[in-house]
């Protein structure tokens, strides 16, 4: 079909993610309500603060166009610039999700305190995985950069990169909702 | 390639500053009590939005090739599908079995 | 060697599938035949214990499902889809090699339960699976199962989920992106088309499974209550997530077959195939369909009258798109000039035994008789109708065909019929008697059963038929065999087939093609109406071909992730990152390695 082959299954990929996604999240949905002992989430979930994280993923998004931009068009000062306060967004973030997973458990929420517990870590969790490996890809592009090893060349490595760190972001999108603001 | 993204970093700027909005109106509602009986189909709403933002424009699906849209847009409905048909099934056969 | 284990050739790679996957046959096969052994008579008449059992009907499944019949569709798809739409290799030929690696290690590391018993204080044949193939909550949980027994289990299946994704995506992309000019999506061969719907089924119902084992290793290892009742977790939670995946799974099992027949039976009528355009999308009616009909596997655990009423309506509907097909081969048939080769004879004798296990599958949809069948050998019948009269008839015929391509060898037609005739009356004797057996009230998975239940003599038959099934496979095995001391004779297209991958030679060189052919039709090899056959492809190719070289990293990367699941299952924690260290080193060394495509 004449496109980029990594591309293509990069979207496969996504695709299948939506998946692995759906059924954690149907799992989170199933479960609701029925732990047998608290704490309950609205005991324990934190609006604002979590509001605060998810602006800073959808900086990070902003941020990551904006690197992928700056690489198109050549420009790898900015692009350097950009990946960099990208993966530092991703790193506020899980720096966020840890204090409040260690929070929640000084409150007596461990993962197997209740359902409750089980399903929303384990589903956060593995939003916060994706993060992490996001992280590291990032940073292993800004590294390769620094070296004078990434350029307009590379750019659809970049918009790979991209195409996942904004899927994850709107994974978070829809636990945000369907987590925190749903209760 | 129809591969380049056709957005300009003042589109970029627009949707972020619209993500930011809508977040703060997600929060917001969530606060006030009138809302409380329809915070359920707004909130989805709001997040369905920004969802679709982020992926027609950061992602460039809104640009880009169509199959792509197919390729993601396809598991994305069989998601959702299952997601409430599974729910559907579950709190039915749920309340079969409790008889509540 | 190093030739071996470095390859990325799509074609190397395809038979390195098919010999592990009839490996992994031969095994599952034998642990079915101890199995009828143990039911020949009433009262257990190999003295097998029932733990051993146990062990034996669940590795029976699991090799079966997942590292036989899968996989030896994956040798198909690997070394004939490339030929097929006219292509130097797949699109990601290292993540290939990947795929085969994971899936070898997966494998060998499920079956390693079988010896591993003494390294935990148990003994040998102790700690292999047990809880069945769909391994149902809560007799998976901590509480009933302490033992490794089925850590193996899910540990090995998220392994084999990883290889089986990295395969879907890399041929949807190659099926999608690599098709040679003029080959658009209605020229495509129906196994190419029926390859690219499998693994749309692939990369959607895996990720399901691979949360539901998650969950399951939560709550194994981590004392999680995903599915255990006392912490207000529910096992049919368990049910719903397994067959989400568990019945698009069937469809990955079925529809590579019903690609392969599509090729064999023009191919041996000299005719195209009768409604391609309706078999192809009835082969995306089917998948889509696919994925509504989970539940019928659960009618028994009391969905409520709406659900059930949706589930079975959705089960038979599928019955329309399938017996579509049906009709479509037939009409294939019909009026042809029929060569009764052993390729064609199993191609045919997939048609009839697929019609019986189609029809007792229509049975299980109406709920009401779904609950006098369900857990009872009727099913045990269903299932082997469909998967062994389906599945492997098809794949049988599919290697009867395709084997002078890999191999450049051609099968001993002689010994094929003798392969056919013992396997359909083998597989009739062995599978027939067992609905009999299960209307009458014989449960599935015990291990003895009374004399007083009326079963011994449909037992005592099932039991012959499957060592005829035993004997019928060891012939076929000879005849593979033998062939390895034959000369490479096999024409290039020996029997007058209309697809691509007949016009190079048997077996193909290592770029395949000379020239990248144009293709102008359906079946680019035939004289149909408005088009000639395709020119000869030139014998030398007029430019040098840049052949990619081997990498070691994609094994490499493969081996970090049964060091994984053997530190999980030790409780060692330093082979975590002893694992961890593998995968991310073989990442990096081959995303960064020079690697020219």
């Amino acid at each position: 079909m004449g496109l980029d082959s990594r591309k293509m299954a990069f979207w496969a990929f996504i695709g299948s993610e939506c998946l692995l996604f759906g059924s954690l999240i149907s799992t989170y949905l199933v479960y609701k309500g029925r732990s047998l002992t608290g704490p309950f989430p609205h005991e324990i979930l934190n609006i604002p603060f979590t509001s605060f994280s998810t602006f800073d993923l959808l900086m990070s998004s902003l941020a990551m166009v904006l690197a992928l931009a700056a690489v198109q068009r050549g420009d790898m000062k900015q692009g350097k610039l950009w990946l960099l306060v990208t993966a530092l967004l991703g790193l506020v973030f899980l720096g966020g999700q840890f204090w409040e997973f260690s929070h929640f458990v000084h409150e007596g929420l461990g993962l197997t305190t209740n359902l409750f517990g089980s399903t929303f870590y384990v589903l956060t969790g593995t939003h916060g995985a994706h993060v992490t490996v996001g992280v590291i890809w990032l940073l292993t592009l800004w590294v390769q950069a620094l070296r004078g090893k990434l350029g307009p060349a590379n750019a659809m490595t970049v918009e790979i990169t991209g195409l996942y760190w904004h899927f994850v972001d709107v994974v978070w999108i829809v636990i945000f909702t369907v987590v925190y603001l749903i209760q | 390639m129809s591969e380049q993204a056709h957005a300009t970093t003042g589109t970029y700027l627009r949707v972020a500053a619209i993500l930011v909005m809508i977040t703060l109106i997600e929060v917001g509602i969530f606060y006030v009590p009138t809302f409380q009986t329809v915070l359920v189909p707004v909130l989805l709403f709001l997040s369905a939005v920004k969802f679709t933002l982020v992926v027609m424009f950061y992602m460039h699906l809104k640009f880009d090739n169509r199959f792509f849209a197919f390729l993601f847009g396809g598991p994305l409905l069989l998601g959702v599908a299952v997601v409430v048909s599974l729910l559907f099934i579950f709190y039915g056969a749920l309340r079969l079995r409790t008889g509540t | 060697m190093k030739s071996w284990l470095t390859t990325t050739d799509h074609k190397r790679i395809g038979l390195l599938y098919f010999w592990t996957a009839f490996g992994f046959f031969l095994v599952g096969g034998l642990e079915a035949l101890i199995i009828r052994a143990q039911l020949a008579r009433p009262d257990g008449g190999l003295g097998v214990s029932a733990e051993t059992f146990n062990q034996l009907f669940t590795m029976h499944g699991t090799t079966m499902v997942f590292l036989a019949l899968m996989p030896l569709s994956a040798a198909f798809f690997n070394f004939i889809i490339p030929l097929q739409i006219g292509a130097r290799d797949v699109a990601f030929p290292r993540l290939n090699a990947f795929s085969y690696w994971v899936f070898l290690l997966g494998g060998l590391f499920l079956n390693a339960s079988f010896i591993a018993g003494p390294l935990f204080g148990a003994d040998r044949l102790s700690v292999a699976p047990d809880a069945g193939w769909f391994g149902y909550a809560n007799l998976t949980s901590r509480q009933f199962s302490p033992g490794p027994n089925v850590d193996f289990w899910l540990l090995g299946l998220q392994i084999l989920g990883i290889a089986s994704l990295a395969a879907g995506f890399n041929f949807i992309v190659t099926i999608l992106n690599m098709r040679a000019p003029g080959m658009r999506m209605l020229r495509l061969p129906p196994f190419t088309w029926m390859t690219l719907i499998t693994q749309f089924l692939v990369i959607t119902a895996f990720p399901v499974i691979t949360v539901a084992l998650v969950l399951l290793m939560f709550d194994r290892f981590f004392g999680t209550h995903f599915f255990v009742p006392q912490g207000g977790g529910d096992p049919i939670l368990w049910q719903h997530l397994f067959w989400m995946f568990g019945h698009p799974e069937v469809y990955i099992l079925i529809l590579p077959a019903m690609g392969i027949i599509s090729e064999v039976l023009p191919t041996f009528s000299k005719k195209p195939l009768f409604g391609y355009t309706v078999v192809v999308y009835s082969g995306v009616v089917i998948a889509f369909l696919g994925w509504s009909v989970w539940s019928h596997h659960m009618f028994s655990t009391g969905l409520g009258p709406i659900a059930d009423s949706v589930f079975a309506g959705t089960t038979m509907l599928i019955a329309i798109p399938t017996g579509v097909k049906i009709f479509n081969w037939i009409g294939t048939l019909w009026g042809g000039q029929i060569r009764f080769t052993t390729s064609l004879l199993f191609a045919v004798g997939f048609i009839a035994m697929f019609i019986i296990g189609g029809l007792s599958g229509v049975s299980h949809a109406a709920a009401p008789s779904d609950l006098q069948q369900t857990d009872t050998y009727y099913v045990v019948a269903h299932i082997h109708y469909v998967l062994f009269g389906g599945t492997i008839l098809g794949l049988f015929a599919g290697m009867y065909y395709w084997w002078p391509k890999m191999t450049g060898r051609m099968l001993s037609e002689p010994l094929g019929k003798v392969h056919f005739w013992l396997t359909m009356i083998g597989m009739n004797l062995a599978f027939f008697p067992m609905h009999f057996s299960g209307l009458l009230g014989m449960p599935r998975r015990i291990y003895t059963y009374s004399s007083d239940l009326g079963v011994t003599g449909f037992n005592l038959a099932s039991t012959i038929g499957a060592f005829l099934i035993g004997l019928a496979t060891l012939v076929f095995f000879w005849s593979l065999l033998r062939t390895r001391w034959q000369p490479m004779t096999a024409p290039s297209n020996p029997w007058g087939g209309a697809t691509l991958e007949w016009a190079i030679p048997s077996p193909p060189p290592v770029y395949n093609f000379t020239v990248i052919p144009t293709v102008e039709s359906r079946m680019p090899l035939w004289h149909t109406e408005r088009h000639a056959p395709m020119p000869a492809l030139p014998e030398r190719p007029p430019a040098p071909i840049h052949v990619p070289g081997g990498s070691w990293w994609p094994m490499i990367t493969a081996i970090g992730l049964p060091i994984l699941a053997i530190a999980a299952i030790s409780r060692t924690l330093p082979l975590v990152f002893v694992g961890a260290a593998v995968v991310i080193v073989g990442i990096y060394r081959w995303a960064y390695e020079p690697f020219e495509m």
